[in-house]
């Protein structure tokens, strides 16, 4: 890719693109993105191009958000559902390098924010993008690994064969053991990949304000769920979609409504479980120093 | 690619020119229509100057530079294909004229009361039905004309969309594109320098 043509007019590390693409190829993406929000949850072919940083390391969101960021826009990034991971580090460094954006750990403060793994906990508005890194965008490729096959599956809408794999899991487990990645059903037509989002977090793809875009670099497709749309678990009558819970509450804010990961704490098996969201949880701790705070001075 | 800036090869003195800022305008043009394309029915405004060539309005024009390029045939109707707008198209984007609508990818709509069927553009194919055309449809006004209520992915409960200058056939056809989803063509009626999307999930009472 050539790195040589510079744009005068921004303030951006010389010597690349604005947001590293080159021009045709933001467009191509764009056009891309445009047609997947016309056909909800349909995977979208796109002309994926070589990134500086290795598949796996979200390739596919990063094109997406390339091609959508601007001067004005504030970026956050994140990883299993903090900003201070490797993965999140390096996608948010990359961007302040190729087009000099301003970031933020705060949802609310961000117009895009690109995600490995969660949805943040606190709620999305109406005109925030959230970008996904997907790797494997297409949920039948399980079933049948040629994109000749699931493409006509799609094109039909013969998804019985989904539906099956899952009753298997009941059968076999007397439930459905899939927790993470769990395939929806978009705008009632598309089957869709949410990405590895755990199933905690799919009930936050329906009817979202905000515009929800899916990038898969190495697989070359980009997705999209438009805001207020229809997003539903694949599931059973008699084996109704349920979502993770647990007995307990985050250690350290006092959360009941997160999703939690469990820490050790020590050598002899001690645990503690706290959100995996960790924007959410500084911020509900702040609050509660706030309000201990406040209720010692009254 | 240097199309854009090599304006000695100008063909005509009176060529408009094209975006000012080749990487920002297109960008935010681009979230323009994103918007407009997530949430139909809204009036999304763009917020660039352009000295747009006859008849096209900044909007149409902005989206034209924004989206389009040698890899997207352009279908123009007569009205618009009268003028400079083609040799404008070819010099700014380097997009291929067609002169049957169904092989394009964008059209350009500057006379509505001319506006063809809307099967008469290209609706996809069923295992790729992204590759679809685009109509960009230039109205006199997105504030006044006839009340629709639009409803579908994008809009909460439902949106109220004044139209003018639409054929009466408009939304008969536009039923028809519906149902034969996932397949089908999505517009953008533009006006002045402002745009609304109507993508083909979008259901229409008029
Ligand atoms: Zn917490």
């Amino acid at each position: 890719m050539s790195t040589n043509s510079n744009n005068e007019q921004s303030g951006h590390n010389e010597g690349y693109n604005f947001a590293y693409l080159d021009e045709q190829t933001k467009r191509m993406i764009r056009r891309s993105l445009l047609k997947a929000l016309s056909i909800p949850g349909y995977q979208v072919p796109f002309g994926s191009r070589e990134m500086p940083l290795p598949y796996g390391w979200g390739t596919g969101g990063i094109q997406v958000t390339a091609s959508v960021i601007g001067p004005k826009d504030r970026l956050k990034v994140i990883d299993q559902g903090a900003d201070d991971t490797t993965n999140a580090v390096s996608i948010r460094r990359f961007f302040q390098m190729v087009a000099d954006v301003a970031t933020t750990e705060k949802v609310l403060e961000a117009s895009i924010i690109q995600t490995r793994h969660r949805i943040p906990e606190t709620p999305l508005n109406e005109g925030q993008i959230i970008v996904y890194q997907v790797p494997t965008p297409d949920p039948l490729s399980k079933i049948d690994p040629r994109e000749s096959e699931t493409r006509k599956m799609h094109a039909y809408a013969e998804y019985g064969v989904m539906q099956l794999t899952l009753y298997e899991d009941i059968a076999r487990f007397g439930h459905i053991a899939k927790t993470y990645d769990y395939p929806v059903l978009v705008n009632g037509r598309h089957l869709m990949s949410p990405s590895p989002i755990p199933k905690f977090d799919n009930p936050k793809m329906q009817d979202n304000p905000a515009i929800q875009l899916y990038g898969a670099g190495r697989e070359k497709r980009i997705y999209a769920i438009p805001p207020y749309t229809t997003v539903k678990s694949l599931d059973f009558d008699d084996h109704p979609f349920s979502m993770q819970s647990w007995s307990g509450c985050c250690s350290l804010c006092g959360s009941t409504t997160s999703y939690l990961d469990e820490v050790i704490t020590d050598d002899s098996g001690g645990r503690i479980f706290v959100c995996s969201d960790t924007d959410y949880c500084n911020d509900r701790q702040a609050q509660l120093l706030c309000d201990e705070h406040s209720e010692v001075q009254t | 690619m240097s199309l854009r800036s090599s304006h000695q090869f100008s063909t005509s003195p009176t060529l408009k020119p094209g975006l000012a800022d080749p990487i920002f305008d297109a960008q935010s043009v681009f979230r323009a229509a994103l918007s407009a394309n997530a949430y139909p029915g809204r009036r999304v405004s763009i917020d660039r100057a352009l000295d747009a060539p006859q008849p096209l309005a900044t909007s149409t024009a902005m989206l034209c530079l924004s989206l389009m390029d040698l890899e997207t045939p352009v279908w123009l109707d007569r009205q618009t294909a009268a003028g400079d707008v083609p040799q404008w198209l070819r010099f700014h984007c380097g997009a291929p004229l067609v002169e049957r609508a169904v092989g394009a990818r964008f059209a350009i709509i500057t006379d509505t009361g001319a506006l063809p069927h809307l099967n008469e553009f290209y609706a996809g194919e069923i295992q790729y039905p992204d590759r679809s055309a685009t109509l960009i449809v230039q109205v006199p006004s997105l504030t006044e004309g006839p009340t629709s209520v639009w409803t579908g992915p994008g809009i909460r409960d439902s949106a109220s969309v004044r139209i003018s200058g639409l054929p009466s056939w408009f939304w008969s056809d536009w039923d028809v594109n519906a149902d034969h989803y996932p397949l089908g063509i999505d517009v953008f009626f533009t006006s002045g320098n402002a745009l609304v999307g109507l993508p083909r999930t979008i259901k229409v009472e008029a």
